[in-house]
C-alpha cells in the first residue's frame, strides 16, 4: 500500500466518522438538550417532540448510526483494499 | 406457590444454569482467560457486552431515578448509550486490530513506557472499584428485600457466586455466561412493562404505550402525569431542573466515560475480525436499547401508580387519599426494609404523598389540611416494587429479582476479570516478573480476582450514594482518564509518553479529588471532613456526576500541550500508529 493511498484511506474515514458525529451530537445534545423548549411545542401523539427525542428517539438514532458506520466503513476497507480476508 | 419459595426457585434456576456455563467452559489458557480466546461471533459478543454492560444501576436503579426526576433523567438514558456511538467510530476496531490482551497493555505500547502502563493501572483500578461498590449496593437491596436475609448475608452469598465463574471461567466462562444473564435480565425487564402498559393505556409495547392514551380518558399518559404531578406540588414530569450545562455535562461525561471503560473496551479484543468489532458494538447497542428505551416508559408508569395508588380520589378532598389501614400488601414487606417509610403526620389515618418543599404550593397543601409529606420511597425499589404496586402475578415478582441479581453480577464479574488482568497480566508479567509462566501468571490472575471480590465486598457494605450515582462517578472517572489517552494515541501521532503520563494523572486526580470533595468517595471511612455537597460552590455549576467532562478537556489539553514541548515519539511506534489504523496486516 502507497503512502498516499494510506493517507487517502484515512482521510475517507475521518470524513465518515465526522458525519456520523453530527449526527451523534443532533439527536442528542441538539434535539434533546439544547432545542428540547422549542421543540416541545410540536406534537406526535401524546408525546412532546423535544422530550421524545431525549427519552426515545435518540436511543434509536444511535443504534441505526453504528450499523450505517460498519456497513460504509466495510465498503471503504473493499475499495481500498485494505479489507480482511 | 408463596413468593418467597417462588423467588428461591427461580434465583436458584438462574444461577445453577450460570455455574453450570462457567463449568463447561472453563478456560485452559491465558488467551481463553483474559479474551475468550478470540472466537466470540459478534452476536454472542454483542450479547455479552449488553449484560455486561447493563448493570444493578441500569436494571434496578435507572427507571427509578428517571421516575423521580422525568426529563432530567434522559441525562441517564442518553449518556450510556451514546457512548457505543463513541466506542465504535473511535476506538473499537483500532484496538481489536492492535490485538492485545489489557488496555493498560495498549497503553504501555503505544507510549512505550513502563511508567504509563503503571498510570494507566492506577486509573483502571480507581475506575473498577468505585464501579463495582455501586453494584454490590444493588445486589445487597435485592437479596435484603426477596431472600429476606441481612444485607451481610445477601452480599456474602453474592460474593460466592461471583467467585466461582469469575475466577474458573476467566473471559471464555464469562462471555458465554454473560449471554445467558442477557436473556434473562431482558425478560424479567420487559414482561412486568408489557403487563402494565397493558393495565394502563391498553398498548403491549411500552415504548408505544409510553405516549398512549390512559385507557377511557382521552387524556395520553405524560400530559396526565404533568398533570397530577404538578397539582401535588412537584416539578413538571416533561421539563426538567437541573441548569441545561449540567445536563449537558453528565450526558457528555457518561458517553466518553463508556468509551473509557476498561471492562467495556476488552470486549472488542474478543472477537475474530476487525469488521466485527465494528457490528459487534452495534449488536451491543442494540440489545442494550431494548431495556433503555423501555426504561423511561416504566419510570413514567411507576410514577403514575404510585401517585395513583396514594391518591385514589380527587386531589385536596378529605377521602382523596389513601387509608393507612387500606394499605396494601408490598407498602408492609417494603417498610420493613426501611426503603418506604410513613408517618401520619396530621393524624387523619390517610397517607399524603406530595412536595413539602415547594413554597408555592404550601398554601394549597395547608387549605387541604396537610401538613407535610408523609410517604417516603427510596429511588432505588421502583423497579423491583413496580410489579408488586401493580398487582402482578407473584412469578413475575420472582423473575424480576433474578434479573437484578443477573445484571449485578454479570457486570461485577466483567469488572473483577479487568482488575484482575491489570494486576496479573500489566504489573506481574509486564513489569515485575516477565519470565513468569502461563501457569503461575493464570493463578496470579486468579488470586487477584479472589483479593479484588473481598475489597468489592467490602465497599458494597457502605457505598456513597445510591446505585446510579456511583455508577455515574466511575464514569467520570474513565472519560477523564483513559478515554482522552486512548483516542489520542489513535488519532494524534505526535501524542508520546510524557503527554500521556501527565494527561492521564490531571484527568484523575482533577476528577476524583472534585467527587470527593462534594461526596465523599473513599475517604468517608477515615472520617474525612469533605462530602457535604454545597450546589453554590460547584465549578462553573457543573455536579460531581456530570465534572468528568473538565477533567477531560484538562486531560487532552495536557497530552496535545505537553507531547509538542517534549520530543516526538520514535518511528516504530508512527508505524505501529499507522498498521492499526488499516485493517488488513501488511
Amino acid at each position: 500500500m502507497t503512502p498516499a493511498n494510506r493517507s487517502a484511506y484515512w482521510r475517507a474515514n475521518l470524513r465518515l466518522v465526522g458525519a456520523c458525529l453530527v449526527i451523534w451530537f443532533a439527536c442528542s445534545y441538539g434535539f434533546g438538550i439544547l432545542l428540547v423548549e422549542q421543540l416541545n411545542r410540536i406534537r406526535v401523539g401524546g408525546f412532546q417532540l423535544g422530550f421524545w427525542f431525549a427519552q426515545q428517539g435518540s436511543i434509536y438514532i444511535f443504534v441505526l448510526l453504528i450499523f450505517f458506520y460498519a456497513w460504509r466503513m466495510n465498503k471503504i476497507d473493499q475499495k481500498f483494499d485494505v479489507h480482511e480476508d | 406457590m408463596e413468593l418467597k419459595a417462588l423467588t428461591y426457585l427461580v434465583v436458584g434456576a438462574s444461577f445453577a444454569l450460570y455455574i453450570g456455563i462457567a463449568i463447561w467452559s472453563r478456560a485452559h489458557s491465558t488467551s481463553d482467560f483474559y479474551i475468550a480466546g478470540k472466537g466470540v461471533s459478534p452476536v454472542a459478543n454483542g450479547m455479552a457486552t449488553a449484560a455486561d454492560w447493563m448493570s444493578a444501576a441500569s436494571f434496578i436503579s435507572m427507571a427509578g431515578l428517571i421516575a423521580f426526576l422525568g426529563y432530567d433523567g434522559s441525562v441517564y438514558l442518553m449518556g450510556w448509550t451514546g457512548g457505543y456511538v463513541l466506542l465504535a467510530l473511535f476506538l473499537a476496531p483500532y484496538l481489536r486490530k492492535f490485538g492485545k490482551f489489557t488496555v493498560p497493555e495498549f497503553i504501555a505500547e503505544r507510549y512505550y513506557s513502563k511508567t504509563a502502563r503503571i498510570v494507566a493501572v492506577i486509573c483502571l483500578i480507581f475506575i473498577s472499584f468505585t464501579y463495582v461498590a455501586g453494584q454490590m449496593r444493588g445486589v445487597g437491596i435485592v437479596f435484603s428485600r426477596f431472600l429476606e436475609v441481612d444485607v451481610t448475608i445477601g452480599l456474602i452469598i453474592g460474593m460466592g457466586v461471583v467467585f466461582i465463574y469469575a475466577v474458573l471461567g476467566g473471559m471464555k466462562g464469562i462471555t458465554y455466561t454473560q449471554v445467558a444473564q442477557y436473556c434473562v435480565l431482558i425478560f424479567a425487564y420487559t414482561v412486568p412493562a408489557i403487563f402494565i402498559a397493558i393495565q394502563i393505556t391498553g398498548n403491549a409495547i411500552p415504548q408505544l404505550a409510553f405516549g398512549s392514551e390512559i385507557t377511557g380518558s382521552g387524556v395520553s399518559l405524560l400530559d396526565k402525569l404533568d398533570d397530577i404531578v404538578t397539582s401535588l406540588g412537584f416539578d413538571q414530569y416533561t421539563s426538567g431542573t437541573k441548569s441545561r450545562i449540567d445536563v449537558f455535562c453528565i450526558t457528555l461525561a457518561l458517553m466518553a466515560g463508556t468509551a473509557g471503560l476498561p471492562h467495556v473496551i476488552v470486549r472488542f479484543f474478543t472477537v475474530p475480525k476487525v469488521r466485527d468489532a465494528r457490528t459487534s458494538a452495534g449488536y451491543a447497542l442494540l440489545f442494550i436499547a431494548i431495556l433503555y428505551t423501555t426504561a423511561p416508559a416504566v419510570g413514567a408508569m411507576a410514577r403514575y401508580n404510585l401517585i395513583n395508588t396514594m391518591q385514589p380520589g380527587e386531589i385536596g378532598a378529605v377521602d382523596g387519599n389513601l387509608l393507612y389501614a387500606d394499605r396494601p400488601a408490598w407498602f408492609d414487606t417494603w417498610q420493613q426494609t426501611g426503603l418506604v417509610q410513613f408517618e401520619d403526620k396530621n393524624g387523619d389515618g390517610r397517607i399524603q404523598y406530595y412536595n413539602d418543599a415547594n413554597a408555592e404550593f404550601a398554601e394549597t397543601a395547608k387549605a387541604y389540611g396537610w401538613q407535610g409529606n408523609e410517604l417516603s420511597v427510596d429511588r432505588d425499589i421502583m423497579v423491583l416494587a413496580n410489579p408488586e404496586i401493580a398487582g402482578l402475578p407473584t412469578w413475575v415478582i420472582a423473575l424480576v429479582a433474578a434479573g437484578g441479581i443477573a445484571a449485578a453480577l454479570s457486570t461485577a464479574a466483567g469488572l473483577l476479570l479487568v482488575i484482575s488482568a491489570a494486576v496479573s497480566h500489566d504489573l506481574i508479567k509486564g513489569i515485575f516478573l516477565p519470565d513468569i509462566s502461563e501457569k503461575k501468571e493464570l493463578l496470579a490472575g486468579r488470586i487477584a480476582a479472589a483479593f479484588a471480590i473481598m475489597v468489592a465486598g467490602y465497599l458494597g457494605f457502605d457505598p456513597p450514594g445510591w446505585v446510579a450515582q456511583v455508577v455515574a462517578f466511575a464514569f467520570g472517572l474513565a472519560a477523564a482518564s483513559l478515554f482522552p489517552v486512548i483516542l489520542l494515541g489513535i488519532f494524534f501521532k505526535r501524542a508520546n509518553k510524557q503527554g500521556a503520563i501527565a494527561g492521564m494523572l490531571t484527568g484523575l486526580f482533577f476528577t476524583y479529588g472534585y467527587i470527593e470533595y462534594f461526596k465523599g468517595l473513599f475517604l468517608k471511612w477515615a472520617g474525612s471532613p469533605w462530602g457535604e455537597n454545597v450546589t453554590e460552590h460547584w465549578l462553573f455549576g457543573i455536579s460531581p456526576e456530570g465534572i468528568g467532562v473538565v477533567g477531560m478537556v484538562l486531560n487532552f489539553f495536557v497530552i496535545v500541550a505537553v507531547s509538542y514541548m517534549t520530543p516526538a515519539p520514535p518511528e516504530r511506534i508512527q508505524h505501529l500508529v499507522e498498521d492499526i489504523r488499516v485493517p488488513r496486516s501488511l
